[in-house]
């Protein structure tokens, strides 16, 4: 075993584990933003794990999409939504959680068991390495082309969906100062015009 | 122009000639580079620092830092050991690991970013096949930190700073890697080393700069507003968030922040050198000189000239950059936040889509000036 060889062998060591520790951290913190920041190192794992099969361009794009993009989205989420709220009480949590469990334990046994059993036929092609790019973009445009222009399409319909459904027009010039007697900072909102009339500015 | 220095390929050989397995040659080689790129970028910030005191005292007819070494040069020294030797404090009701990890996350993309900075045709960590991308997708990680210690701060002007920053970074990132995208696209490559390489040869006729006016300047502006520099250092606007995601940090914690923000800013400016001013490419092509001088370009004491010649335009490329970034500080008010996102989303994107078309349109239609 050269350098190269055990270099690469200790970092999938290391990339696997912390995959493992972070997934499962994801699932099983108590609060939500830690479960947030645990995702964004999870998808980086994955990135190093894409950067050891030498698919350099996609351990990038992973960065960032799914660390830059996805994980961050996320993280607003989460911490625009204020909502300071303790979990209720539900009787039997303990069989609901053990239950849970059990069914996680029998799907991650059945995966488990596919994976082992499946004849893996393993790929002798060398990896692409630079030209990768050329050769996602030459896929990109001729085979799965259609593929890519219909994200591209639900893309453009979450955007607009996520406009429409964010855009309040508020009165500013209202008599109210803002303050009203629950302490909440509300400005009165103009009625949103129905969307089928359209056409409005 | 594929010859020049080879200092890795010497070194190894001059250790394996010393008895040393290739192995461990190159074992020994691997970390140097790097720690070199490492003080380099920290001698860099305190050069900036410097500057940056120097410059804005000039411009407000002050003095500036004057007894701490020859004309106050030890100043950002000075600044440093503080801050290293300040009690390190943590406020009560943060969350300490999320207040200690979030600083770190801020820095070390940026640092890691110096991989793909080239100053000559071998002088570099790597040539990547990724380069520039490699920086884009680095710098997307930034605003988690910027979250992070906002949120652990437990104090609701960290948290506004820290939204505030993340929605700044994330908005001019996309007009940023459009102007990127243009130039990329002219110059076939993704590499910074083939982006420099195809601006070379005709001197300063041939830099980016002229082919893409409208990108170099989408670069800047959305450059400046990653950086957080003064146009657009909404996050910590003193006057309506006390420090942003940064009031509760003290000592080397808030140093982490003060050097990121810094060497940002150099690595900003040291890309916009080689992504449109034609990175090591001196004003007059050498070249060119010395053909007209009947030299040999692959004489060694050439070749050194060469190079020390190169690293040189890079660093003045830089800091000529830097001086009008610090020269803005002082000559252009702050924006307010609709505004920032205005020019962010309804003006820079689409400008940048306008600049990338245009490109594509003239790549084919002039492949000879547009690489074709």
């Amino acid at each position: 075993m050269n350098l190269g060889e055990g270099v690469q062998l200790v970092s999938f060591g290391l990339l696997t584990a912390l995959m493992l520790g972070s997934a499962l951290g994801v699932v099983l913190a108590q609060s939500v933003v830690y479960s947030a920041f645990l995702l964004g190192l999870t998808f980086t794992g994955m990135a190093g794990l894409y950067l050891l099969l030498n698919a350099d361009f996609v351990a990038a794009a992973q960065i960032l999409v799914y660390v830059g993009a996805v994980n961050v989205l996320i993280l607003f989420g989460v911490m625009l939504v204020n909502k300071q709220m303790a979990f209720e009480k539900v009787p039997g949590l303990a069989l609901r959680q053990a239950t849970t469990g059990l069914v996680c334990a029998g799907l991650f046994g059945l995966l488990t068991t596919v994976a082992l059993t499946t004849p893996w036929m393993l790929s002798t092609t060398t990896p692409a390495g630079d030209g990768a790019i050329v050769a996602i973009a030459q896929h990109l445009f001729s085979d799965f082309l259609l593929p890519f222009e219909v994200a591209s399409v639900l893309l453009l319909m979450a955007l607009i969906g996520a406009i429409v459904l964010a855009r309040r027009d508020l009165l500013m010039d209202n008599s109210a100062t803002g303050l009203s007697d629950d302490l909440e900072l509300k400005l009165p909102e103009r009625p949103k015009a129905s969307l089928s009339s359209g056409g409005e500015p | 122009m594929t010859s020049g220095i080879d200092l890795q390929g010497s070194f190894i050989r001059a250790l394996i000639d010393l008895g040393l397995s290739p192995g461990v040659a190159k074992a020994i080689w691997i970390p140097l580079p790097l720690l070199l790129m490492l003080i380099g970028a920290t001698i860099g910030v305190l050069v900036v620092v410097w500057l940056e005191r120097k410059i804005s005292a000039a411009a407000q007819q002050r003095v500036g830092p004057e007894f701490a070494g020859p004309l106050g040069t030890l100043q950002p020294v000075a600044d440093g050991v503080k801050l290293l030797f300040k009690e390190d404090i943590i406020p009560a009701s943060t969350d300490p690991w999320l207040f200690t990890i979030g600083p770190a996350l801020v820095v070390i993309p940026v640092f890691l970013s110096y991989l793909i900075v080239p100053f000559g045709q071998n002088l570099n960590i790597t040539n990547l096949g990724l380069g520039i991308f490699l920086w884009i997708a680095l710098s997307s990680i930034a605003p988690i930190g910027l979250l992070m210690s906002g949120y652990s701060s437990n104090n609701k002007y960290s948290l506004l700073g820290g939204l505030r920053a993340a929605a700044q970074s994330i908005s001019y990132e996309i007009p940023l890697a459009l102007a990127v995208l243009a130039v990329v696209m002219m110059s076939n490559s993704l590499s910074t080393v083939d982006i420099v390489n195809q601006q070379t040869g005709y001197g300063i006729l041939g830099w980016n700069l002229w082919r893409q006016p409208l990108g170099f300047l989408i670069f800047w502006i959305a450059a400046l507003a990653e950086c957080e520099r003064l146009p657009f250092d909404l996050p910590e606007a003193e006057e309506e968030l006390v420090a942003g995601y940064q009031t509760e940090y003290a000592g080397m914690r808030f140093a982490l922040f003060y050097l990121g923000s810094y060497v940002n800013l150099t690595l900003s400016a040291l890309l916009v050198a080689v992504l449109y001013l034609g990175g090591w490419e001196f004003p007059i092509s050498i070249d060119w000189l010395t053909g007209l001088a009947g030299l040999d370009p692959a004489t060694p004491w050439l070749q050194i000239i060469t190079a020390a010649l190169g690293i040189l335009t890079v660093l003045f490329k830089t800091y000529l950059l830097v001086f009008l970034a610090v020269l803005l500080r002082w000559t252009v008010p702050r924006v307010r936040i609709d505004q920032l996102l205005d020019l962010g989303w309804k003006f820079l994107l689409p400008v940048a889509l306008a600049n990338l078309l245009l490109t594509a349109g003239l790549k084919i239609t002039f492949p000879a000036f547009f690489g074709g």
